[in-house]
């Protein structure tokens, strides 16, 4: 058994594999219809399968042409990142632009190692002012600006 | 000359006070946001696509290609100025322009590339607008089995010039168009892989995909490390050449000029291919190749000439054939399509105002930014003192409120924010995901000519190598495929990415 010379390409690989599988599987409830007339199913089973295909290239090949590590993941700005603005959308409606700006500003600034409570929360102040202007009264989108209105 | 009755109608369109306006705003934008650091031009267009939903189809397509500008300006500024380059087709002016600016010439450094920029703009204007009539008229004769082997033509040859493994750049244009299907098909009515999520049937959102892995990933991997500027606070003083320095970056401009207008026409081309070409270029024919990376004049000159040619010549396959060959021209094909435009070839005589008008409004967005920023530089550069724990959550926020606002849902920015997370992983694993994107905006498009392709020929495969046009198409693809594997090129091609 020949060891892992390329983690990221040998990863890379099974990932795409992994998803091949999966279309290909998935897209099985699909009609296949024939050439002439495809059916849903069809071009999505050719993904599947090109996509197992190619994966299993990158990842055999990532055992005998040596590469880099995977890098580490830093989970704190993933979750804090990504979780402000999901979270931005879950409030946006019933707290109003207003609101939701500030809470948003902050969150996500915990996200940097140089956090700042107070300076994040001045700053969500003035973007959350500057928020409202630009798209609630300026460009006129669909947005509440305080809590509670439709 | 109809050419120039084409243009005149195209000024027309252009220089009305309300798409001159759009102009100015699209270029004002761009710049802004691409002077700031980790927010490149595909990132920028997708946050400010949603302005542009309420406006004329040309204003809005105007807008964007201002933007487009402002963006590659922008991020030329902040190479010279900061060492940092906004976008990939910046990285190769760090490396003179930062040297001159810390000689004190930022002022000439700024001002050769933006001169540079706006005549080889110029001169890639005349050639969209002289390219696009003979190239349409030949697409007009395409057929649906020729559309599908230009595309897959069109997304190999995006990958065999881009940077990185090409087996992996394959698998992920294959995973984009599976991500373009998403969604009801419109053939059968049937949804496919929606999972049965009701906001799935109409398909996964261009901005979505674009802003989740160009613009959240980024700003994730950005606070990864520490940061680190280099701002050049001096005052800038002049902004005007010598006559010197003139004479030596005038025939580096004009050769940056060519070589961008040729290179950006090829898949995958456009602005950062065509800068590290001239960057390489330009060292080769130096009299004193020790010169380059100390601040070297050419060295400035020649790659902003060309990423400017390259970035409008890509325009050329993305209105005449309706192929995106980069990642920010997918972007401009998914801001057609929410304005109901089709792009191809039928645009240019369906719809030749905004043809036309686009084609004129690039000369003109390339005017206004020579005229507009190089007296604000000073603003941009203060711009650039603000650290980027204060600029993230800014961005971030806009981000945010540019997806809401597409349909009002907040399952839009959970799927941005998966699309984020996607993007971060793909990072860790060297995934490039612009071929995603650009395999993402022609799913769709790519399974339509497949189908009636195979339609057509009572589902015989051999129709796309018996066409002429299409056999020729497929074997050019195949032949790049085949050249980029020669041990040989693909020792050139690395170095060529990493000379610069």
């Amino acid at each position: 058994m020949p060891s892992i010379r390329n983690p990221k390409d040998f990863w890379a690989g099974v990932l795409f594999v992994a998803i091949g599988i999966a279309t290909f599987a998935y897209a099985a409830r699909y009609a296949l219809g024939t050439a002439a007339r495809m059916g849903p199913g069809y071009f999505p089973r050719i993904l599947g399968l090109l996509l197992m295909v190619l994966g299993a290239i990158v990842a055999l090949r990532a055992l005998y042409v040596p590469g880099s590590r995977v890098p580490r993941f830093h989970w704190r700005p993933i979750v804090i990142v990504l979780g402000s603005v999901v979270l931005f959308g879950a409030i946006v409606q019933p707290l109003g632009v207003a609101v939701s700006t500030v809470i948003l500003v902050v969150v996500a600034s915990a996200a940097s190692r140089e956090f700042r409570p107070r300076e994040a929360l001045l700053s969500g102040i003035v973007l959350a002012a500057l928020a409202v202007g630009v798209f609630v009264v300026g460009l006129s989108l669909q947005l509440p600006i305080w809590p509670g209105q439709p | 000359m109809e050419l120039l009755s084409h243009l005149a109608t195209g000024f027309g369109v252009a220089l009305t006070a309300v798409n001159l306006m759009y102009a100015l705003i699209g270029t004002l934008l761009g710049t802004l946001i691409g002077v700031l650091p980790g927010i490149g031009p595909v990132a920028t267009i997708a946050m400010l696509l949603p302005t542009t939903y309420a406006l004329e189809p040309v204003s809005a397509l105007i807008m964007l290609a201002g933007i487009y500008y402002g963006a590659q300006y922008g991020g030329s500024t902040t190479a010279i100025l900061v060492n940092m380059p906004g976008e990939s087709s910046s990285v190769v002016t760090c490396l003179d322009g930062h040297q001159m600016a810390r000689k004190g010439e930022a002022g000439a450094a700024l001002a050769i590339a933006a001169l540079g920029s706006f005549f080889a703009g110029s001169c890639a204007t005349v050639l969209v607008a002289g390219v696009s009539l003979p190239l349409s008229a030949l697409a007009l004769k395409f057929g649906p089995a020729e559309y599908f082997s230009l595309m897959v033509l069109g997304l190999i040859g995006a990958v065999v010039l881009a940077q990185g493994s090409l087996v992996k750049a394959i698998a992920m244009i294959v995973l984009g168009l599976l991500l373009g299907i998403v969604g009801t098909d419109v053939n059968s009515g049937v949804e496919r892989f929606t999972f049965g999520i009701p906001e799935l049937s109409d398909g996964i959102g261009v901005v979505v995909v674009a802003m989740g892995l160009f613009g959240f990933a980024e700003i994730v991997l950005n606070l990864e490390a520490t940061e680190k500027r280099d701002v050049i606070r001096t005052r800038i003083k002049g902004l005007w050449l010598t006559l010197s320095q003139i004479r030596q970056a005038a025939p580096a401009v004009l050769r940056g000029t060519a070589l961008g207008s040729m290179l950006g026409v090829l898949p995958g081309g456009g602005a950062m291919l065509s800068s590290f070409a001239s960057y390489s270029i330009e060292k080769k024919l130096a009299k004193d190749p020790s010169r380059f990376g100390r601040g070297a004049i050419e060295g400035v000159a020649g790659p902003e000439s060309a990423n400017n040619a390259g970035a409008q010549t890509s325009f050329i396959p993305l209105l005449t054939l309706g192929i995106p060959e980069n990642a920010v021209m997918a972007m401009m094909i998914g801001a057609m399509t929410i304005h109901n435009i089709q792009p191809g070839p039928q645009v240019m005589t369906s719809n030749p105002q905004l043809f036309w008008g686009l084609i004129a409004s690039m000369w003109v967005g390339n005017l206004m930014l020579v005229v507009l920023n190089l007296p604000l530089i000073g603003i941009w550069i203060r711009l650039l003192t603000v650290p980027y724990r204060l600029l993230y959550p800014a961005i971030l926020l806009f981000c945010g409120i540019g997806v809401y606002t597409v349909n009002n849902t907040s399952f839009d920015l959970m799927q941005t924010a998966f699309f984020g997370a996607i993007g971060v992983l793909f990072a860790k694993l060297d995934c490039e995901p612009a071929p995603l994107l650009l395999g993402f905006v022609l799913g769709p498009m790519m399974e339509e000519n497949l189908r009636r392709a195979l339609l057509l020929s009572r589902g015989d495969p051999w129709v796309f190598a018996t066409r002429p046009i299409s056999a020729g198409l497929l074997a050019a693809a195949i032949l790049l495929v085949l050249v980029i594997t020669l041990p040989n090129i693909r020792r050139r091609r690395e170095e060529a990415f990493q000379e610069a």
